[in-house]
């Protein structure tokens, strides 16, 4: 018996206003416990929220990428729970009348082809504040409270997830197009992408749905795509066995990789929502929605599709470039001064990613210019310096921000290409390592990288490695003539 | 008769003729308080230091001629589920009786800004739930016009300061009748403005789509006054209402003839003392006199405006009440888990009316009962607010008691909640429909005030106004010549 599954998530991302979503409080994920704290996010008796108008946008924009229908009439509702991380008692949320419905993302499916996961409803909705626990108490920090989040429900039966790679294809691309939209930047780590996921299985083939089981407290896609997989065997044993499956929700346990039961499905609790009476509805006018349209940017289709076809990048090359919208960006502004777009293309991918790296910080804080970075490209294009000096060059671009024409300058750096030159120093090397020479004629043809390095060290590296490796190789040929 | 006995209006007057001073306002007001307050139990914290300190500062302005407004230097009372930055705010409940609040109402902001002297904030039921003041947890209010008898709710304490000169005027709040129905019991005028009129802001949530803050005063001109000050769009609050507001004093002088004044003719049916009834038509009656034309009108779901109301308000309260929990402020009650620490906070904070109304709300919105009493309280409160609208297209406003029964002795109704929700009969539909009312007074039977109430149109409180006060005074003229 084969089975298959059908995966939708509930996926919650932070949005990134300046302010609150109830209050004029400023939005620091790094601040100081109970630093961006007022009146309002603090449930003070007599206080009432004021829309922040952004948030709206943000969530409508959301909608608008991910194929939605922005609904005229939008209704907040509070969802009544008791929990010390949530000041009023009650969270301020959508119900039953979302800002966004019956929408699609697109991903490539399982097949190679286009799939449009069905998306049923996104909305808009308070944070809670975080509880630590600490020497025997436990604290409440509120400056989380209020800010603003959408919930991102995918559909289980129009379109569901069919498998955990289309699973990461769905997460990655709702990540990257709200990465995109400067929507959210769903850091993870601080919480600010979190998600909840349903998964049931059914006999391939099969038309029918089976009970669904939630999973929650997942924390990285790996840990998601984890509880998946655990889930998806556990529940076809059961199947297999002929047991049933009961809808219930489970949480993710990270250490040892399984799911554990949290509560069933008579256990769930009663969020007794209804239409907050201190907030109006929303009459969302198709000329607001139009002018929230065209603040949305390029999305990652589009972007991709325009690389290939502008640049003559390779696809797979293009699809990290546009990866995140920063790293495109950098690279269109770069591809203004240099026509060579696939060198241009594989040096930020190569060396300047590489850079970036080892030095922690993303291409916004990069301290190469794009026209530095390209004035470089062109350089070596043209063969005026050859690759090790240019490397060397970007490194120090790369500490002090200068250009490239400057550091040549400074460090009198020149491209030794006379080949005269070169042999002279070649031979030197051969007649200073004639051991060397003879392993080499024995057939270790590898102990050749020896005598490059005594070459580039004598040229201080300004020679071209590859070039001095030719040339060895033809001296020793002439010489064993 | 002292300062304190007079009307906000002619006190306004003599400051501004520099004939009196706020200070010696004040001073009369605080010696009433002393005297009365320890029978009457008007007030929960009376402010009496920054009182002084603010008739200082009125006296100055004075003196410069640089009075802020009509009621710079005048006291005045607010109900303690009105936040005052500083002033401890406990809505009658021992679960806030150590609250102070970190920031004014906008009311608030709006009274000082215009100078008016905060002398105290006054006693109520708790969290406005309650219809005579006895379910505070700082003990009841007496009726000042007489002994033993509940001043009305669950403005009590504002309605008995005024009517007893404790306070030159006051702030109530109005939610099924909290601002009209004590105005009533203690012989002043009470106004409940449109819903949207006056910032919520600030005012502790009983029931967001119902509460309203409204004066409580000795005369339909001070509540013109006072209404003149708190009224307008508050960017803090997103259910206030931005329309043109106009100077509710200039209504004051109006002629009333032609006016049409409906008579709501399921108003006048069981349940309403006879006596009651008889005062009503002599205010009728002499309406017509005056040139009013009444006509009998039909608002055919009044019925099921009591339980309507009680459905939403008390969901609305189960919701709104849920932030009390002891995490943040008030009264916390120790204990080992969050849930024991959860209840016992709750039970011993909250009182028995409050408990009664939290588990009936809670009940309302629960899964499998929300569709049968929530959402068809909402339809029906459709009904009620098309039924005005119909109304309003025959006539002008519309004149009803404001109390089926009159004022009650203390005790005699508390432990019979459905006994005493009747009495709201005539109030709660104005809160369902957002309409604006007024309470004023119309005679005594056996020395206890009764009221009469006018209703209008949203965002039309001129024409009641205008009626209230050619009322009032025609009956003040009345009534000085029979003395």
């Amino acid at each position: 018996m084969e089975f298959e599954p059908l995966i939708c998530f509930e996926v919650h991302a932070e949005l990134k206003t300046r302010s609150k979503l109830f209050c004029s409080c400023a939005v620091d994920p790094d601040a100081d416990p109970n630093t961006h704290i007022c009146p309002v996010c603090t449930a003070q008796p007599g206080t009432l929220p004021v829309l922040n108008k952004r948030a709206v946008e943000f969530t409508i924009m959301a909608g608008l990428a991910f194929n939605c229908r922005i609904n005229r009439r939008a209704v907040f509702a509070r969802k009544n729970y008791f929990y010390p991380d949530l000041p009023k008692g009650y969270q301020i949320s959508q119900y039953e009348h979302p800002l966004c419905e019956d929408g699609y993302v697109e991903i490539t499916g399982d097949d190679g082809k286009p799939y449009k996961v069905g998306i049923k409803r996104i909305h808009l909705e308070e944070d809670a504040g975080k509880l630590v626990h600490e020497k025997g108490y436990s604290l409440v920090d509120f400056n989380r409270a209020g800010v603003p989040l959408i919930e991102i429900v995918s559909d289980h039966t129009r379109n569901p997830i069919r498998s955990l790679k289309e699973a990461k294809e769905y997460l990655e691309t709702v990540r990257q197009t709200l990465q995109y939209m400067g929507v959210s930047d769903c850091i993870m780590e601080k919480g600010q992408f979190r998600c909840d996921v349903n998964i049931s299985l059914r006999k391939k083939g099969e038309k029918g749905f089976n009970e669904r089981v939630e999973i929650k407290n997942m924390s990285s896609f790996r840990f998601i795509l984890d509880a998946l997989q655990y889930e998806i065997k556990r529940q076809s044993e059961l199947l297999k066995a002929g047991k049933k499956i009961v809808q219930e929700t489970r949480l993710f346990d990270e250490r040892k990789k399984v799911t554990i039961p949290m509560r069933t499905k008579e256990d769930a609790p009663d969020y007794r929502y209804f239409p907050e009476p201190d907030l109006v509805e929303l009459d969302i006018s198709p000329e607001f929605v139009s002018l929230v349209k065209e603040k949305i940017p390029e999305l990652p289709a589009e972007k991709v599709k325009r690389f290939v076809e502008k640049y003559g990048i390779s696809r797979s090359d293009v699809l990290i470039l546009t990866k995140q919208r920063e790293t495109a960006d950098y690279f269109e502004r770069c591809a203004e001064y240099t026509s060579n777009y696939k060198r241009l293309s594989l040096w930020v991918i190569n060396e300047l990613f590489r850079l970036l790296k080892s030095d922690s910080i993303g291409i916004k804080e990069c301290p190469v210019k794009p026209k530095a970075f390209s004035e470089l490209i062109n350089l070596l294009s043209d063969g005026q310096i050859t690759e090790q000096i240019a490397k060397s060059i970007l490194e120090e671009m790369f500490v002090s921000g200068k250009d490239p024409s400057e550091i040549i300058k400074e460090k009198d750096i020149k491209v030794i290409q006379e080949k005269d030159v070169l042999e002279q120093m070649i031979k030197e090397v051969i007649a200073e390592n004639q051991e060397i020479v003879e392993k080499i004629k024995s057939g270790k043809r590898e102990a050749i990288n020896f005598l490059v390095g005594q070459v580039m060290k004598k040229t201080r590296g300004q020679a071209n490695a590859k070039l001095v490796r030719e040339m060895i190789l033809q001296q020793l040929d002439y010489l064993s003539l | 008769m002292e300062l304190c006995d007079l009307s906000a209006y002619k006190l306004s007057e003599l400051i501004k003729k520099k004939e009196i001073s706020p200070k010696e306002i004040l001073n009369s007001v605080l010696k009433r308080i002393k005297e009365k307050e320890p029978e009457i139990n008007a007030y929960i914290t009376v402010t009496k230091d920054l009182a002084k300190f603010q008739a200082e500062e009125a006296e100055k302005r004075q003196r410069k001629g640089e009075l802020l407004s009509d009621i710079d230097g005048i006291p005045i009372a607010i109900k303690d589920n009105i936040c005052t930055k500083g002033i401890k705010t406990t809505c009658a409940s021992n679960i806030l009786a150590n609250y102070v609040p970190p920031y004014n109402a906008t009311v608030v902001d709006r009274l000082l800004k215009a100078g008016a002297i905060i002398i105290g904030k006054t006693n109520m039921d708790e969290f406005a739930m309650g219809s005579s003041t006895e379910t505070s947890a700082f003990g009841p209010t007496q009726n000042p016009v007489k002994k033993g008898y509940v001043p009305g709710g669950s403005s009590g304490g504002s309605a008995a300061a005024v009517a007893c000169g404790e306070a030159v005027f006051a702030l109530g709040s109005d939610t099924g009748g909290s601002i009209r129905q004590p105005a009533s019991f203690c012989g002043v005028v009470g106004m409940k403005p449109t819903y949207g009129r006056v910032s919520r802001y600030g005012l502790v949530a009983y029931a967001s789509s119902l509460d309203q803050i409204g004066p409580i005063c000795k005369s339909v001109e001070d509540c013109a006054m006072l209404l003149n000050h708190i009224c307008g769009r508050d960017p803090k609050d997103t259910t206030s209402v931005s329309v043109s507001i106009p100077d509710f004093r200039s209504a004051l002088n109006q002629d009333i003839k032609g006016i049409k004044v409906g008579l709501p003719r399921e108003y006048f049916v069981e349940g309403l003392d006879s006596r009651i009834k008889d005062k009503f038509m002599e205010a009728v009656k002499f309406l017509q006199d005056a040139g009013a034309i009444v006509e009998e009108i039909s608002l055919p779901h009044t019925k099921y405006a009591i339980s309507t109301y009680y459905l939403i308000a008390t969901a609305e309260a189960s919701s709104n009440l849920a932030r009390y929990d002891g995490v943040k402020y008030g009264i916390r009650q120790s204990s080992d888990g969050l849930i024991e620490m959860y209840k016992k906070t709750r039970m011993f904070g909250f009182g028995r009316e409050v408990k009664r109304r939290i588990m009936l709300g809670t009940y309302v919105l629960s899964a499998g009962y929300y569709e049968a009493y929530y959402l068809k309280a909402l339809k029906v409160r459709t009904l009620i607010r098309e039924d005005f609208k119909k109304g309003f297209e025959k006539v002008d406003c519309m004149l009803t008691p404001v109390s089926p029964i009159l004022p009650f002795r203390i005790g005699e109704r508390i432990d019979d909640p459905l006994k005493m929700y009747l009495v709201d009969v005539y109030t709660v539909s104005l809160n369902l429909s957002g309409l604006p009312g007024i309470s004023i007074p119309c005679g005594y039977i056996d020395d206890l005030p009764i009221g009469i109430q006018l209703i209008s149109k949203a965002f039309n409180e001129q024409t009641i106004i205008k009626l209230a006060h050619f009322y009032q005074r025609s009956m003040e003229d009345k009534w000085n010549l029979n003395h």
